[in-house]
């Protein structure tokens, strides 16, 4: 099994890393819900709710689709790092990564 | 007052199967939708897509489905309130309830089944501390009598097509109209935003780009907004309104105030039944949630099938329910 890690700005400032397998199909979402991140994920992962809205501070991954730079033009607090995590590949998302999670529910 | 046995919030693909297998126990539905149509998310978000794992059909396209689902239910003539958000519920003294609407309508049921998948869309509140003291003294989410904000001082926030199109129509309207946009380009429609910018250029609007919402102030009503750029340098604008425009979220709503069980906005049920912690009221599709719950559609059909069985027992508390196969009974119409 191939892992990658992933770090996490939690609200307090503290960083969790994570390891996340890249070779299972999952999205950054699936991951980090299934790590007890309270992602609401309300439409399960077609980039129609916003709620799973992370920053991408450190690293890439695979570029946003037409439809996710519509729905994160639509959130307020969206910036130029703003990924929706649903649709963000773990197997194209880059060992190392670091963001912290935005979404509603947070 | 519309009077049936089942009363259906949501009717998307799991909400139209309910009513045939309620129909096949000879109990009545009626659905009520705040979309304009029927099949919920399939018809408003993805009519064109194919679904692949619906038993039966390598491959469906959702609007297909939704289609072939209104044919299916047809013997059992469902009745429909659509375009209208249900409110309240009422439970009446015989363990009965009244559905209403936000339109009035009002349904009297025994049974209701909240079908509502993701929930019903609301417009978005961007996050500002104080934004909340100003809804209706000032701030509003979405435009309903554009004449309100003639002669007045308008900001409008957001970059999609609504804040575009409302912008060129409110730009003759209002005495001031400011449109803050946190990005330095749009993504609506081209010819929108082009307009955008030549409304700006002739100073018929203000156009703040790279900017965000900041605090709002006044006494008593919307008088300020403070307007950051990315550099971090702050302005203060007066405005008699301001209208946040950050698209729309799917929110469980009204729903929420019914004194059901919920895990985060999801709707906890017994999952011998599909039953919520109120009894007469189930929870089938999406909107609900047990150990192992999946989203998917055929696992809202096998919902909707266990909890037309002990709907029933409410329905008909006298009758003895019998199972039978539609291959050995047929669909009997009524």
């Amino acid at each position: 099994m191939s892992d990658i890690q992933v770090f996490v700005e939690e609200a307090d400032g503290s960083i969790t890393a994570h390891n996340f397998p890249a070779d299972m199909g999952l999205n950054l979402m699936e991951a980090l819900k299934g790590s007890e991140y309270p992602i609401l994920a309300t439409c399960g992962g077609m980039a129609l709710c916003g709620t799973c809205h992370i920053a991408l501070l450190e690293g890439t991954a695979n570029p946003p689709s037409d439809e996710e730079l519509d729905m994160l033009d639509t959130l307020f607090n969206s910036g130029d790092n703003s990924r929706l995590s649903c649709q963000i590949r773990l197997s194209a998302l880059s060992n190392g990564a670091r963001l912290q999670i935005l979404g509603e529910g947070n | 007052m519309i009077q049936t046995d089942i009363c259906i919030i949501g009717a998307g693909p799991v909400g139209l199967f309910a009513v045939f297998e309620a129909g096949l126990l000879k109990m009545r539905c009626h659905l009520v939708d705040s979309l304009p149509q029927v099949g919920g998310q399939l018809s408003e978000i993805y009519p064109k897509k194919p679904i692949y794992d619906i038993p039966g059909y390598p491959s469906i396209l959702a609007g297909e489905l939704v289609d072939n689902l209104m044919a299916q239910i047809e013997p059992f003539n469902p009745t429909f309130t659509l375009g209208e958000r249900v409110e309240e519920l009422e439970r009446r003294a015989d363990e009965s309830f009244v559905v209403r609407t936000n339109m009035g309508s009002e349904i009297a049921c025994k049974v209701v089944v909240i079908a509502a998948g993701l929930g019903c869309f609301e417009p978005r509140k961007p996050e500002i501390p104080n934004i909340e003291a100003f809804e209706n003294k000032g701030v509003s989410y979405m435009i309903l009598d554009p004449e309100k904000y003639r002669g007045k001082k308008v900001v409008l926030a957001g970059g999609g097509d609504s804040a575009l199109d409302w912008t060129i129509f409110l730009a003759d309207i209002a005495s001031e109209l400011t449109l803050v946009h946190r990005n330095e380009t749009f993504r609506g429609a081209v010819d929108s935003a082009e307009k955008v910018a030549k409304l700006a250029e002739e100073g018929k609007i203000r156009l703040l780009l790279s900017s965000q919402l900041g605090c709002l102030a006044g006494e008593g009503q919307l008088q300020t907004v403070e307007i950051i750029n990315k550099q971090k340098e702050s302005q203060l604008l007066e405005a008699d309104y301001l209208i946040p425009l950050f698209g729309l979220s799917p929110k469980l709503g009204p729903i929420e105030g019914w004194g059901l069980n919920l895990d985060k906005s999801a709707i906890e049920v017994n999952v011998h039944d599909y039953s919520t912690n109120v009894t007469g009221i189930y929870a089938i599709g999406d909107i609900n949630t047990y150990p192992g719950k999946l989203k998917l559609i055929l696992c809202g059909f096998h919902e909707a099938a266990l909890m037309a069985q002990t709907a029933f027992k409410r329905v008909y508390p006298d009758q003895k329910l019998s199972f039978k196969y539609t291959t050995v009974n047929g669909v009997n119409a009524f």
